[in-house]
């Protein structure tokens, strides 16, 4: 049953969480979560440029009440910070996005990006080495060759595992703009970069060069009224991508039609009531993440206030809306002081594309059930850290007389913000990152 | 015909009316903070979400280096004793010129994410 069940069937327990307690150190700041296509592995990135991969440990036969923790397998530093003296840009280390490549062979690879350049990681295991050298002492130290009398054959002996993470390629200088996105095409083969205004094509095996296949700059930059703010490749058909925008429309673009995908196959766009427009309109209506599900029929875009599932035979509407915290439409006005209407939250499915998840203040994280259409609201916090200890719901109260148990609007944190959530490829276990926490629930094994 | 036309009217009007107040009703929170914000900072709105939010966002980072006005300064710092940093080292604005002291550090951070060490749980 891994990956079915509704958001409320299932009963979401505490697993793990990592990562310090008290802390506000900025380069903590978990900026990206991903887990890879079997689930086995977990990777974050990190404000400072660090990448930190978990694995999880081999199920336990006689522990049956438990899945495998995750456990740290590697960490390095991918980025680091650069100034631009040509621009007098300063580029910020933060890692925006990791994407997985399926595995080919022993060794992972991953692709990690900040604002200017991705990177190609390949995190390969050592757990042999060989020993018995003709020429070099075990610390190393060469040996005098007058000394050697008898040859001997150098054997390979087991030693404790090393994880190394090693780059690969360096895909750099192809971006103006800051990078929001990248995507890895079906193909395996090529993958899509997009930044604010421009969507590149490389090769995983090309360095120097890439295509430029999305370009919405305009000729006069006072005519700017759109940006691109997230970018995916279909997970099926390998000529086919989407591309979001600041106004809430969503491109999808077809390769074989032409080398420039200027112009768009399908533009998917909700109508607005004009009497409804404020000022706040176009600022909340703006895309911040979108992802296809997993059969590649639907894809799934977040908002300000909203999650939203479209059918991609349907261009005029959403097949499915979803309100994440209505409540907070009487608060844009504070919301857009504080500067919190611009955060950037991102959504995700679970395997069998049956429930999405997404983040909210206050370390809340909400999951819509697209079967029973019942929706859930959790909390990540260390207070419920028991293992095995089932989440329970949270509510807030928009107005009026606050139920006991019910959080009022005004009593939410909105300096605790969960942006970045994933949903395990298969099974029940969701990652969910608060600021600088790493937290891990899994559903109630009996 | 007619008759049946009057008939029908005042159900009609009595159906939009309601439609109208629903809508009211919706977009009044939007609305109401929209007024707030404009009560607060009346030159907003004249471009409403459009280029100026986006033309920050493009600029993000940008930090502006003249290195005519750098080694001036540079070289001004040798005849008198090096100033120590200002109250705020992080912002370096106005008509202060940036020497290297006066920059934040950007070293990248050589202390391992703290998502991997002591694991807390």
């Amino acid at each position: 049953m891994a990956g079915a069940g509704g958001g409320n069937d299932i009963q979401w327990c505490f697993s793990q969480v990592k990562g310090a307690v008290d802390d506000d150190v900025a380069e903590d700041i978990i900026s990206t979560v991903e887990f890879n296509h079997s689930g086995e592995l977990l990777a974050t990135g990190d404000k400072g440029g660090r990448v930190v991969i978990f694995q999880q440990e081999q199920e336990n036969k006689t522990q049956t009440h438990s899945r495998g923790e995750y456990n740290v397998y590697s960490t390095f530093q991918s980025h680091e910070p650069e100034f631009d003296y040509l621009k007098s840009l300063e580029i910020e280390e933060k890692i925006n996005k990791i994407r997985w490549l399926p595995q080919k062979n022993a060794a992972q690879f991953l692709l990690s990006t900040n604002d200017k350049t991705i990177k190609l990681w390949k995190i390969s295991e050592r757990d042999k080495r060989p020993e018995g050298y003709n020429l070099k002492e075990e610390d190393g130290r060469y040996r005098d060759p007058t000394t050697v009398t008898t040859l001997r054959v150098p054997v390979f002996r087991p030693m404790d595992l090393m994880v190394e993470a090693s780059p690969r390629r360096i895909f750099a200088n192809a971006h103006t703009y800051h990078i929001n996105s990248i995507s890895i095409n079906s193909d395996y083969e090529t993958y899509l970069s997009a930044d604010d205004l421009r969507i590149n094509l490389w090769h995983l095996e090309i360095t120097d060069r890439s295509f430029n296949i999305v370009d919405i700059k305009p000729a006069n930059m006072e005519e700017l009224t759109e940006v691109i703010t997230a970018a995916e490749f279909h997970p099926n058909s390998c000529n086919t991508f989407v591309y979001s925008s600041s106004k809430g429309t969503i491109r999808l673009c077809d390769m074989r039609a032409s080398a420039l995908c200027d112009r768009h196959s399908k533009l998917f766009e909700e109508p607005e009531d004009p009497s409804n427009r404020s000022f706040f309109s176009e600022i909340i209506s703006s895309i911040s993440d979108v992802k296809f599900s997993h059969s590649g029929r639907y894809m799934m875009t977040r908002d300000y206030l909203s999650v939203k599932i479209w059918d991609l035979n349907m261009e005029n509407r959403p097949v499915e809306t979803y309100q994440v915290h209505e409540y907070l439409r009487s608060k844009l006005c504070s919301l857009y002081e504080n500067d919190c209407i611009f955060d950037k939250f991102e959504c995700c499915w679970n395997g069998s594309d049956s429930v999405v998840m997404t983040g909210s203040y206050n370390n809340f994280f909400r999951m819509f059930d697209r079967n029973t259409k019942r929706d859930i609201t959790l909390e990540a916090s260390r207070e419920n850290n028991k293992p095995r200890t089932v989440l329970k719901p949270r509510k807030v109260c928009a107005s009026g007389k606050r139920k006991k148990d019910e959080i009022s609007v005004d009593s939410l944190d909105f300096n605790k913000k969960i942006l970045h959530t994933a949903w395990h490829p298969k099974e029940n276990i969701i990652a969910v990152a608060t600021t600088n926490n790493l937290y891990i629930f899994q559903d109630k094994v009996n | 015909m007619s008759q049946k036309q009057e008939a029908e009217n005042p159900s009609e009007e009595t159906g939009e009316e309601k439609q109208d107040t629903q809508e009211k009703e919706g977009i009044l929170p939007e609305r109401a903070e929209e007024a707030k914000l404009k009560a607060k900072y009346p030159s907003l709105g004249q471009k409403p979400g459009g280029s100026d939010f986006l033309m920050k966002r493009l600029q993000k980072g940008q930090k502006y280096f003249d290195s005519g006005d750098y080694n001036m300064a540079k070289a001004k710092m040798k005849n008198k004793q090096l100033p120590s940093a200002g109250p705020d080292k992080n912002s370096v604005t106005g008509d202060h010129i940036p020497t290297p002291q006066d920059l934040p550090q950007r070293k990248s951070s050589l202390v391992t994410s703290k998502l991997a060490g002591g694991q807390v749980e």
